[in-house]
């Protein structure tokens, strides 16, 4: 069963929620699985913390730090995610990461480990489109792994088309020039004629568009020009001061999810 | 033939190292600079105006002096290649003049860098205030604190220093805060980086643009040695850029031993190091795959030398193809062996060097070079900016 596609096909204005895995503490990892999911959290994007988040703004930083210092690594996430589908039997599961843990954990057995757990797809930001499509499509293709990609509003036409070819997940639109969790509001006008362009497109692929979308009026204005949207910062930053995470993370989404 | 150790293959690999694994968000401009800096660099507009600079405002060509008594001293006929004596003090500004005329060609209006000890911030400081840029450096707040010189002098140039806070507050995190200023600022910004590092195109642009050091040493040397090539040539290596420019055009001569010389810090194996050839294993850091520092997974480590030019994680991929393949020859020094260096060279020949600098000399004493073999050291910079942490061991210095 391809959990990304059916998301897509049955839903609208999906909900992807993204955390770091181990924070704020190590155990968090399922516990807000759970609370996300039951709170309304059409898809989950767990982040593998990295030392050196080169496209994640200061939060995502933060938590990717504080992660690696209660322990985490990717050992002990799969570990974890062996009771990832007894906690979310059928919500799609990214993880979202950078290559280099990737690398040292092994290529291929970690795309069979994400498989085994029950991870549905990948969003590694900085694997060149090039290697991607040479060496690394076929094996996602042999797990049964999909790859979600980015685009940004410099994305040439040629590149997005190619994009849209490749992909058999979703694209992820980022919404502005800036890291994840960008404080400055972009200029609306100019991020609506991007989103429009990108629409107009008629690309096979669902479109989420993420990247500074903190709030309700946030998530419902990317809504209208896109698929659902992805929130991450904002998650992460009320997270921070909370002794009950998963809670919070529930209150987080209702708040979003709310008529 | 054999293949060229100078050229790059089209995606940015020397041998398994290099590449550009940037996300997407840095695609376009990366792009930018790739599909278009081999004809800029070509350009006898753009060539005409580089010289000109290199020969009236950085000072180039800078001299081959024969160091008698440090050659003496060492049993061995030493030349030092006197980069100390560019405009600013170090190397660094050959590659920062040839990148603020290419970004002026592509068009950009905003300058930005990383530093680690301040000398690649000051020369791009430097360029940006001859060509009246704006210019954000991005600084390790532990260097901000280490280099206070450097950092007076970039604000005086008119740059801004921002800190960078993540990490451990080196060179490695500054240089992720100017990646990030990029991401941010995609179209008016060019990003000027200060060593043969980052995602393809940088290693290779900036090689070509410190490749006039080994150029000039040819036709130095022919003149003083009645010989292009030496026997050995002798350069630090943090990033790797003075080496880079110092091996260049004796990377396909194999009759040059090639010696690049990493910092031990306090020694190689005791946890507090930044000898990457040896402690480092392959992987991706700041879009570039090549030699790091890390742990079992994956996680960047913090590297450790008391010279804030050479405490950084990674090599340019140039560089661990050049040890991977056997044509560079990797030597560490400890602080302690630099610092002893530093007072050799200055009572010697009358020259302080910066602490990086001291690195590569130190290492004459290891390379095994006879009486009739001439050695060539990038002294890649100078001592000014290195007087405090000098003060503060006058009792290793002497």
């Amino acid at each position: 069963m391809d959990r990304i596609k059916q998301a897509f096909a049955s839903k609208q204005n999906l909900l992807n929620m993204y955390y770091t895995a181990g924070y704020p503490s190590l155990h968090d990892t399922l516990p807000l699985a759970k609370a996300l999911v039951g709170a309304g959290a059409d898809i989950l994007e767990i982040g593998m913390p990295f030392s050196d988040p080169l496209a994640d703004g200061p939060v995502i930083q933060r938590s990717s730090s504080a992660a690696l210092a209660n322990g985490m690594n990717l050992p002990v996430l799969f570990g974890q995610l062996q009771e990832l589908r007894a906690a979310v039997p059928e919500t799609p599961v990214l993880l979202m990461g950078y290559l280099n843990p990737v690398l040292q954990f092994g290529v291929e057995v970690f795309l069979q480990k994400a498989a085994e757990v029950g991870v549905d797809g990948l969003i590694l930001p900085d694997l060149p489109l090039d290697e991607y499509e040479e060496m690394y499509h076929p094996m996602f293709q042999k797990y049964g792994l999909k790859a979600v990609f980015l685009i940004t509003p410099q994305t040439s036409e040629a590149r997005i088309r190619r994009l849209d070819a490749l992909s058999d997940a979703f694209l992820y639109l980022v919404s502005g020039p800036g890291t994840t969790g960008g404080t400055t509001l972009p200029d609306v006008e100019a991020q609506k004629e991007y989103f429009e362009r990108i629409a107009a497109m008629n690309l096979k692929t669902p479109r989420l568009i993420g990247f500074g979308i903190a709030d309700k009026t946030g998530f419902d204005r990317a809504c209208g020009h896109a698929d659902g949207a992805i929130i991450g910062s904002a998650l992460i930053r009320a997270l921070e001061d909370t002794d009950d995470a998963p809670a919070t993370a529930a209150r987080f989404v209702q708040a979003i999810k709310q008529a | 033939m054999t293949p060229s150790y100078q050229q790059p293959t089209a995606r940015g690999y020397y041998g398994e190292f290099g590449g550009a694994f940037i996300p997407e968000m840095l695609y376009p401009n990366v792009e930018e600079l790739r599909t278009r800096y081999l004809d800029i660099l070509a350009d006898p507009d753009f060539q005409a105006e580089l010289q000109l600079l290199l020969r009236d405002y950085v000072g180039r060509p800078t001299p081959l002096f024969e160091a008698k008594r440090l050659s003496e001293r060492y049993g061995t006929r030493v030349f030092l290649k006197r980069e100390d004596l560019c405009h600013t003090g170090a190397h660094k500004i050959n590659n920062t003049v040839g990148q603020i005329l290419l970004a002026k060609r592509l068009g950009k209006t905003r300058i930005i860098a990383e530093t680690g000890a301040g000398q690649h911030g000051v020369a791009t400081a430097t360029v940006c205030a001859l060509m009246g840029l704006p210019c954000v450096v991005y600084m390790g707040a532990v260097d901000i604190e280490r280099q206070a010189p450097n950092v007076a002098r970039m604000r005086l140039l008119g740059a801004e220093v921002r800190r960078a806070e993540s990490g451990s507050q080196t060179l490695k995190d500054a240089t992720n805060e100017a990646i990030r200023d990029w991401i941010s600022n995609p179209v008016d910004t060019h990003y000027i980086i200060g060593s043969v590092v980052g995602p393809h195109p940088y290693p290779d642009l900036v090689a070509r643009l410190q490749a006039v050091i080994s150029e000039e040493m040819r036709a130095q040397l022919l003149e003083k040695t009645g010989s292009e090539l030496p026997n050995f040539v002798v350069a630090c290596v943090g990033g790797g850029s003075n080496a880079a420019g110092a091996f260049y055009h004796f990377l396909d001569e194999p009759s040059v031993r090639l010696i690049a010389v990493e910092a031990a810090g306090h020694g190689i194996h005791s946890g507090h190091s930044a000898a990457t050839s040896v402690l480092g294993t392959p992987g991706i850091i700041h879009g570039s795959r090549t030699l790091l520092m890390q742990d079992e997974h994956g996680q960047i480590t913090e590297p450790y030398s008391l010279s804030a030019g050479l405490d950084y994680p990674g090599i340019g991929p140039l560089h661990a193809h050049l040890g991977a393949s056997g044509r560079a020859e990797f030597v560490s020094i400890t602080d302690d062996e630099a610092l002893k260096a530093v007072s050799e060279l200055s009572r010697l020949e009358g020259i302080i060097p910066a602490l990086e600098t001291a690195h590569a000399l130190s290492a004459l004493g290891q390379i095994g070079a006879g009486p009739d073999d001439v050695v060539v050291v990038n002294l890649s910079g100078r001592g000014d900016k290195d007087l405090e942490t000098y003060l503060k061991n006058m009792d290793k210095l002497v």
